[in-house]
């Protein structure tokens, strides 16, 4: 587990410097890589959860921590949330969807292909879900303003 | 009345440059329009209109004269000029800048090429590979032939897309060399396991921007943007798996 936090700090910070992000916010593009990856490693491996499930929980959690950062550090949100999300694409099931192809063993080719595509949905549906979240807490926080302030 | 124009044609200026900034590095669409608006909002143009798509920028100040059109042909990604533009304006919407420094700041920006150096990257990427295999679960001693291998398409990578304007040939030719080299290090015994290598070496080249952007994009309602950028997505994943598969036509 040590290991798996480590390589994928490691990795999502050195994706930092592949999308030429500022030095300064490379430690947390790592640290948001690092935590995801744990999640999804976590709950896979550990708790034996369905692999969509997993990457949905991890994904969710990585846009509320960059959401969260973002706000914190002033800085556009997409930084933080790209390199987190990189490890949790579904490289090596595609991988083996694309050998199948290529060995004309369509039937099982389709079947990885169609996971492929649920994980990709469940990733998506992880973001959308955190950016709810901070829509429904933004507004609830704007009308307590305007409750505070009287008009 | 004169000068009111003519500060109208600036402040188009101004919201235009950030917006071509922002697009060409790899913002999400509906943040251009947005920051576009708030930056025209912030010099007294309340009412603006800006339609950006993937290729291109509509900008439009309401009941006034001009409406301009930027094309955008190059994008890539850089998300330290992001960070910068994003700074400019809200400097611009806090009110302590005036439109011309705006404008000068922001030719600074657009100017000044800050990248990573290409054998930076090169390392990064290679690290990143072995890194992956290890959380793919693949043995540390196939550590050493995922940076290698990963370490070469991204040259390739760089090169190809230096040297040819085409879109997806790039990541084409680096899945298909990384295939090869992963394909010749099992050969000669240095690596086990030719799967783990070559998944790990390929992550360098994943769409991960396109994909988280073309989501943030449907879920801000730009509809054509998500599309365009999910497509663009799609084939590139697609022309990496062709490389790869081409590889390994070649060996079975």
């Amino acid at each position: 587990m040590l290991q798996q936090l480590f390589t994928s700090f490691i990795a999502a910070a050195a994706f930092g410097i592949i999308f030429n992000a500022p030095k300064q916010s490379l430690w947390k593009c790592g640290v948001i890589g690092s935590i995801g990856w744990g999640v999804y490693y976590y709950l896979y491996y550990f708790q034996e959860l369905n692999i969509i499930g997993a990457t949905f929980i991890a994904s969710f959690m990585i846009a509320v921590i960059s959401q969260f950062f973002a706000k914190w550090y002033k800085t556009p949100m997409i930084i933080f949330s790209v390199a987190g999300i990189i490890p949790l694409v579904p490289g090596g099931l595609s991988y083996d969807a694309m050998r199948k192809f290529v060995e004309n063993d369509y039937n099982q080719a389709t079947q990885l292909a169609a996971k492929v595509f649920m994980i990709s949905g469940a990733i998506a549906m992880g973001l959308v879900l955190a950016e709810v979240i901070n829509q429904v807490v933004k507004q609830s926080t704007i009308q307590r303003y305007k409750q505070n302030v009287g008009d | 009345m004169e000068r009111n124009e003519s500060k109208t044609y600036d402040v188009i200026d101004v919201c235009l440059l950030a917006g071509k900034i922002m697009l060409m590095c790899g913002a999400e669409t509906y943040r251009v329009e947005d920051t576009m608006m708030r930056m025209a909002a912030a010099y007294g143009m309340e009412h603006s209109h800006s339609f950006v798509m993937p290729t291109g920028i509509i900008f439009s100040i309401d009941g006034k004269d001009p409406t301009k059109l930027v094309r955008v042909t190059e994008r890539s990604t850089d998300l330290s000029k992001v960070t910068k533009v994003n700074s400019i304006s809200r400097q611009i919407t806090a009110g302590s800048i005036s439109v011309q420094e705006a404008y000068q700041q922001l030719k600074a920006v657009d100017e000044k090429k800050e990248m990573y150096a290409g054998w930076i990257q090169t390392t990064a990427a290679a690290i990143s590979s072995g890194c992956f295999l290890i959380m793919f679960q693949g043995q540390w001693q196939d550590f050493f032939s995922a940076v290698l291998a990963g370490g070469f398409g991204f040259i390739c990578f760089l090169y190809m897309s230096k040297l040819l304007q085409l879109k997806f040939f790039a990541e084409f030719s680096a899945a298909f060399v990384i295939g090869i080299i992963s394909l010749l290090l099992v050969y000669v015994g240095l690596g086990n396991q030719i799967d783990k290598i070559i998944i790990g070496s390929v992550m360098p080249l994943v769409p991960g921007l396109l994909i988280t952007n073309a989501v943030r994009d449907l879920l801000a309602g730009h509809l054509i943007s998500c599309l365009s950028k999910g497509a663009e997505a799609f084939l590139t994943a697609f022309a990496i798996g062709a490389g790869i598969a081409l590889a390994i036509g070649f060996a079975i």
